[in-house]
């Protein structure tokens, strides 16, 4: 089976090569300012332009807020069906044999697509990439790209504050709740973030409180994560908080009270209070990367 | 401006979930059903453009017959009318349901078309954009801002590290994300006044699924973590943990 890789931006002339170390045989390249930020009506153009030229059995895309947007647009034009959110993929006489989660992580489902192409989105942080050969020397074809006319113009792409690493990008997230007591405590957990390399996240309690950007909020009403190191941080354990974080690969719990929920699913748990643990964490961190 | 709300009904999201006897799908017999949380933001955008701009709200859902109650509940939060698609067995395809909904709204004139970021139930994310498609309007996917003046809309899109704003013509569809607005209570008298608007009810005929559920599996249990200890005094054993046991650092 031949794999080929599609790569739609802005500017990825170099880095297109870089796709095919990780497997493509051959890497599609259409790269035009007007296609950063993501625009839906260029993206499914380009997108179905591709298709129709290489006839693909499987269609592949990342389960982020672009992959997301765009996979069924693809699916209902080529009157196809899409798997969304696959956390493991099986391949059976040449059809996609899915596992994706649903009623917010509650239940694994095993899903096949009786129609092809198959169609499927994969959530981010879960295949990891294998880097095959890097002598692998894929032949990039350049897809033409003319505007098509579109009834959405995308003006401008605005961030939150100062620009970071975003949640479902992230390796560690320390996350704050309720415990955290008011938006000024999270100092602590922003320097404790700094010192692991990672970014803050936060329950609903406190997002709803008005301490954290939505954007921040882990669990069923906001991001699901999955990161190698999760921190909570005064946070219950919620079974709607649970939902967004329990793929990480290890929980770490402080919360005062032993009895909290959060203690029945973390890795390990410190009881506590945040104010006191939380700062100790970090200065024990810097001290064992300082040594490391 | 006349505005149309889809609307999925879905146990409600505390609700226990069991797999049914034959594996495949969930039991829902004991479970309560809600206006999918997705759409409350979705339906109280449609009443607050309603309020602002004038014209008329309307509801389609797709569901079986015992979605009438979720129905009353939208029309009470603010709805002028419901067009009820009905089938008994709304499977889990969301492109079969996608052209049925698409099909329905063929014959309706409308400036703007919400939906839910996805149902909470089969967490899809599918079935807005699919509709957009198959009626050749625009769709911007995750808003948490929309307003519109001189016959456009501009919306912003939630993603990933911040915020796309997207202009689009009317008539255009968009999926709410969370904090689009903040969803009113509906009052008993509203829920009086809801008994007397109209309900048009259609049956449909799905299409045969094209995505199949092969099976439904609890997820594998994770194992029981443990305390590493109190206080402060526990922090250097948990950093040595994370490292030598975990190696997560
Ligand atoms: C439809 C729906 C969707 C939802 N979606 C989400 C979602 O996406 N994400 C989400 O997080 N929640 C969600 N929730 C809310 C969820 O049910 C909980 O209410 C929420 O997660 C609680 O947040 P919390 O743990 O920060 O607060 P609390 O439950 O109040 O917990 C605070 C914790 O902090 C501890 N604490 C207090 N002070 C200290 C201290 N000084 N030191 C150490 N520990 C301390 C307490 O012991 C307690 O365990 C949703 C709810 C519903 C109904
Ligand atoms: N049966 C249905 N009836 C009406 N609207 C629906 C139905 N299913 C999905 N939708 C709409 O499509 C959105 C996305 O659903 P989904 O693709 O199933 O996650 C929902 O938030 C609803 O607005």
């Amino acid at each position: 089976m031949d794999e080929y890789a599609l790569a739609i931006g802005n500017g990825l002339k170099e880095r297109a090569k870089e796709l095919g170390r990780y497997g493509a045989d051959k890497v599609f390249l259409a790269d035009d300012p007007s296609l950063e930020p993501f625009n839906a009506d260029y993206y499914r153009q380009v997108a179905l332009d591709v298709t129709k030229k290489t006839g693909p059995s499987m269609i592949l895309a990342a389960a982020t807020s672009t992959g997301k947007d765009l996979a069924p647009r693809l699916a209902i034009h080529l009157n196809t069906a899409v798997a969304s959110e696959c956390t493991q993929l099986e391949v059976d006489n040449g059809q996609i044999v899915a596992t994706r989660p649903a009623y917010a992580g509650k239940v694994l489902l095993k899903v096949k697509i009786k129609s092809t192409p198959n169609i499927a989105t994969l959530r981010p942080n879960v295949f990891t990439a294998k880097e095959a050969s890097p002598q692998r020397n894929p032949s990039v074809e350049q897809v033409g790209f003319s505007k098509p006319n579109s009834r959405m113009i995308v003006k401008e792409f605005v961030t939150h504050g100062t620009k970071k690493l975003d949640l479902t990008e992230a390796s560690v997230i320390v996350s704050g709740g309720r415990g955290m007591g008011g938006p000024q405590n999270y100092k602590i957990l922003e320097e404790l973030a700094e010192a692991v390399g990672g970014v803050v996240g936060a329950s609903r309690a406190s997002v709803d409180a008005g301490w954290r950007p939505h954007s921040d909020q882990v669990g069923q009403t906001g991001r699901t994560v999955s990161p190698t190191l999760y921190i909570a941080c005064g946070i219950s354990g919620a079974i709607q908080h649970r939902v967004g974080m329990i793929n990480s690969k290890v929980i770490v719990a402080i919360n005062k009270d032993p009895e909290a929920p959060i203690f029945g699913f973390a890795d390990y748990g410190v009881v506590g209070d945040v104010f006191e643990v939380v700062p100790a964490l970090t200065r024990e961190m810097k001290k064992f990367y300082a040594k490391n | 401006m006349r505005i149309i709300v889809c609307v999925r009904r879905v146990p409600d999201t505390a609700a226990r979930i069991r797999i049914a006897s034959d594996g495949k799908s969930i039991e829902t017999s004991d479970a309560e059903f809600v206006i999918n949380p997705y759409e409350e933001y979705a339906l109280e955008q449609a009443v607050q453009l309603k309020e602002k701009h004038g014209g008329e709200v309307t509801v389609v859902t797709l569901g079986p017959e015992k979605s009438t109650q979720m129905i009353m509940k939208a029309l009470a939060l603010g709805a002028d009318n419901a067009v009820h698609l009905r089938t008994e067995d709304p499977h889990g395809d969301p492109s079969s349901i996608a052209k049925a909904i698409a099909n329905e709204l063929k014959s309706h004139q409308f400036d703007i078309l919400l939906f839910g970021k996805k149902g909470v139930d089969d967490d899809n994310q599918q079935v807005g954009q699919m509709v957009a498609e198959l009626l050749d309007i625009p769709c911007v996917t995750q808003i948490v801002k929309l307003e519109l003046s001189d016959g456009r809309a501009v919306a912003q899109r939630e993603v990933e590290g911040g915020g796309i704003v997207v202009e689009t013509s009317l008539p255009a569809a968009f999926t709410a994300e969370k904090d689009l607005t903040v969803p009113r209570y509906a009052s008993l008298r509203e829920l009086v006044a809801a008994r007397k608007k109209p309900i048009v009810a259609r049956e449909v005929q799905l299409q045969p699924p094209l995505l199949e559920i092969i099976s439904v599996h609890n997820p594998p249990p994770r194992a029981p973590g443990k305390i590493v200890g109190k206080g402060v005094e526990a922090v250097p054993l948990l950093v040595k943990l994370l490292h030598e046991e975990a190696k997560v650092i």
